[in-house]
């Protein structure tokens, strides 16, 4: 590996070091490095491109990496990652990709990552994206998760896309058994004339399931955002969906809420709100001795946080 | 040393501040009190630049501050509590104590402050600056963020809005240790009794004019003498 691709996968993977026990490292649609232990083993797909992860039935505190990057231009890379997590399993997974682009070319990284999960798994995902590059060449990346929880399992997944992505078309789709816990926190800041669009297609099946998204976003320059949720509770099961955003500059932000209770039992609840940067939040920081523009940048950052 | 000079703002036509002449000594408690509306708060936001005035001069220590910019005068030294606190989604109390200070901060130092204000450091350090405190504990933050600082004009508006009577006993503690150091000028704002009794002035608005200024022992007579007893009624 050299050097820029040391700094992207610092971007997107800090907590892989030496000491890291079982990862894969992608690098522009190859696998090059893989290691793994006696609980966590990855597997190459034979007739696609990706990998399957299996996490044997109540393995603690495991810790898997997945990190992409890619630095050749003009690539399009695919791939399919199914994660099959055991019984009572508890497990942290590190994804994310992270794009060098110098050149005109367009660069793509479309990630289909499937996640199985049996009885009373505890997943913790967190996925990065990040992109980089003084080319015209424009850098998308169009993650989609599938989740699948079978009774009494909980995954709790934390996206982060905070710089340099031009494009994005993110969806996420659940489906839940009983007594089932997803929470999802989703961050994205977009610049410039980028654009991203998210998607959270979940459905609550079994009894006692419960979904709950945080999505918080920044929209600067003149990009553009838009949040879709679609939640459907088919049993007693509980739902809460919070799409805070802040505009700046040109920045826009469109947010469509859709919730489906088809159980009068079902309780679901859908927050939006947009706004420009509240004035007197700028004021108190000015008050605390801060410029206009470094009050703004404190209150972005800490809403992304 | 502060100074208004002929200060006047206005709304809507309607003058609320008309033309505040007042000086503010260097280590002295004042409160400001009146009735609502009388331009208390006002004046409390156009010394700290929040609100602009239509015309008057504000000299501080000699400078003419009167066109300057809200940080600018934080850093000359001046500092304001809210009367309404900010919330911040995903600023912790720890994250606002920080740039309260204007540098780094140990755990410790922060602990340092917030037991200042009567919070159990541990309990509320990494909490968030939301609506999941009570309007109690955001006052006493609120409070905190301008201790922190050690300006030399502290002005406090209303710290008693909003607060159950167990957090006004305390507040009423706090701003007793502040009046009794004599260190930076202070000014609070204020309706109660208690709070007006630590005053080495008092300062009563009327209507947006300075109707009087005095010491505290004759000033707490006059206000809290029945109407029927005052001056106007006595022949």
């Amino acid at each position: 590996m050299n050097n820029t691709d040391k700094s992207l996968l610092k971007e997107i993977s800090e907590t892989l070091n030496e000491k890291a026990e079982v990862y894969n490292i992608r690098k522009n649609g190859q696998s090059i490095e893989r290691k793994v232990n006696d609980y966590i083993n990855i597997v190459t797909k034979e007739n696609i491109s990706g990998i399957d992860i299996y996490v044997k039935e109540n393995t603690l505190f495991g810790i898997v990496h997945i990190p992409v990057i890619i630095t050749e231009s003009g690539l399009t890379d695919v791939v399919y990652n199914d994660f099959y997590i055991g019984k009572n399993a508890n497990v942290i997974i590190f994804a994310g990709c992270g794009i060098h682009n110098d050149e005109h070319k367009d660069s793509e990284h479309d990630g289909i990552h499937r996640f199985y999960l049996d009885e009373g798994a505890k997943v913790k995902y967190v996925e990065k994206h990040y992109g980089e590059g003084k080319g015209r060449g424009k850098k998308t990346l169009n993650p989609t998760t599938e989740i699948y929880m079978k009774e009494n399992s909980s995954l709790t997944m934390d996206s982060t896309q905070i710089k340099g992505v031009d494009d994005t078309i993110r969806l996420t789709k659940a489906s839940l058994a009983s007594n089932a816990t997803l929470e999802i926190s989703e961050k994205i800041l977009t610049t410039q004339k980028q654009t991203a669009k998210t998607a959270f297609i979940v459905d609550l099946n079994g009894e006692n399931a419960s979904v709950h998204v945080t999505s918080r976003s920044v929209a600067e320059g003149s990009s553009y955002q838009e949040f879709v949720s679609n939640v459907t509770g088919n049993t007693k099961c509980y739902a809460h969906i919070e799409c805070d955003a802040i505009i700046k500059d040109n920045g826009n932000i469109k947010a469509i809420p859709e919730i489906y209770a088809k159980n009068i039992d079902a309780n679901l609840i859908h927050e939006a709100a947009i706004g420009k940067i509240a004035g007197d939040q700028l004021k108190k920081l000015m008050t605390l001795g801060l410029n206009e523009s470094e009050a703004e940048e404190v209150i972005i950052k800490g809403f992304l946080k | 040393m502060l100074e208004l000079k002929n200060i006047n703002f206005r709304v809507d036509n309607k003058l609320i501040l008309n033309n505040i002449n007042l000086t503010l000594e260097d280590d002295k408690f004042y409160c400001i009190t009146g009735p609502n509306g009388s331009g208390k708060s006002t004046l409390a936001r156009v010394i700290m630049g929040l609100t602009k005035p239509d015309s008057g001069s504000i000299i501080y220590n000699g400078q003419d501050i009167t066109n300057l910019s809200i940080e600018k005068r934080a850093k000359l030294g001046i500092g304001f509590a809210l009367q309404t606190p900010v919330t911040f989604k995903g600023l912790s109390v720890y994250d606002i104590l920080k740039i309260a200070i204007g540098h780094d901060l140990t755990k410790k130092e922060a602990c340092a402050i917030l037991s200042k204000v009567g919070l159990c450091a541990k309990e509320y350090i990494d909490r968030e600056l939301n609506n999941t405190l009570s309007g109690g504990e955001l006052k006493r933050i609120e409070i905190a963020t301008v201790i922190a600082r050690s300006p030399s004009l502290s002005l406090f508006d209303e710290p008693e809005a909003g607060i159950d009577l167990w957090s006004f006993k305390y507040l009423t503690g706090i701003f007793k240790e502040i009046s009794t150091k004599k260190k930076g000028t202070t000014v609070v704002i204020s309706h109660q009794e208690r709070l007006l009794n630590l005053a080495d002035i008092i300062i009563l608005l009327e209507d947006g004019k300075v109707k009087e200024v005095g010491n505290k022992d004759t000033m707490l007579n006059d206000i809290f003498k029945p109407d029927c007893m005052k001056g106007d009624h006595d022949e």
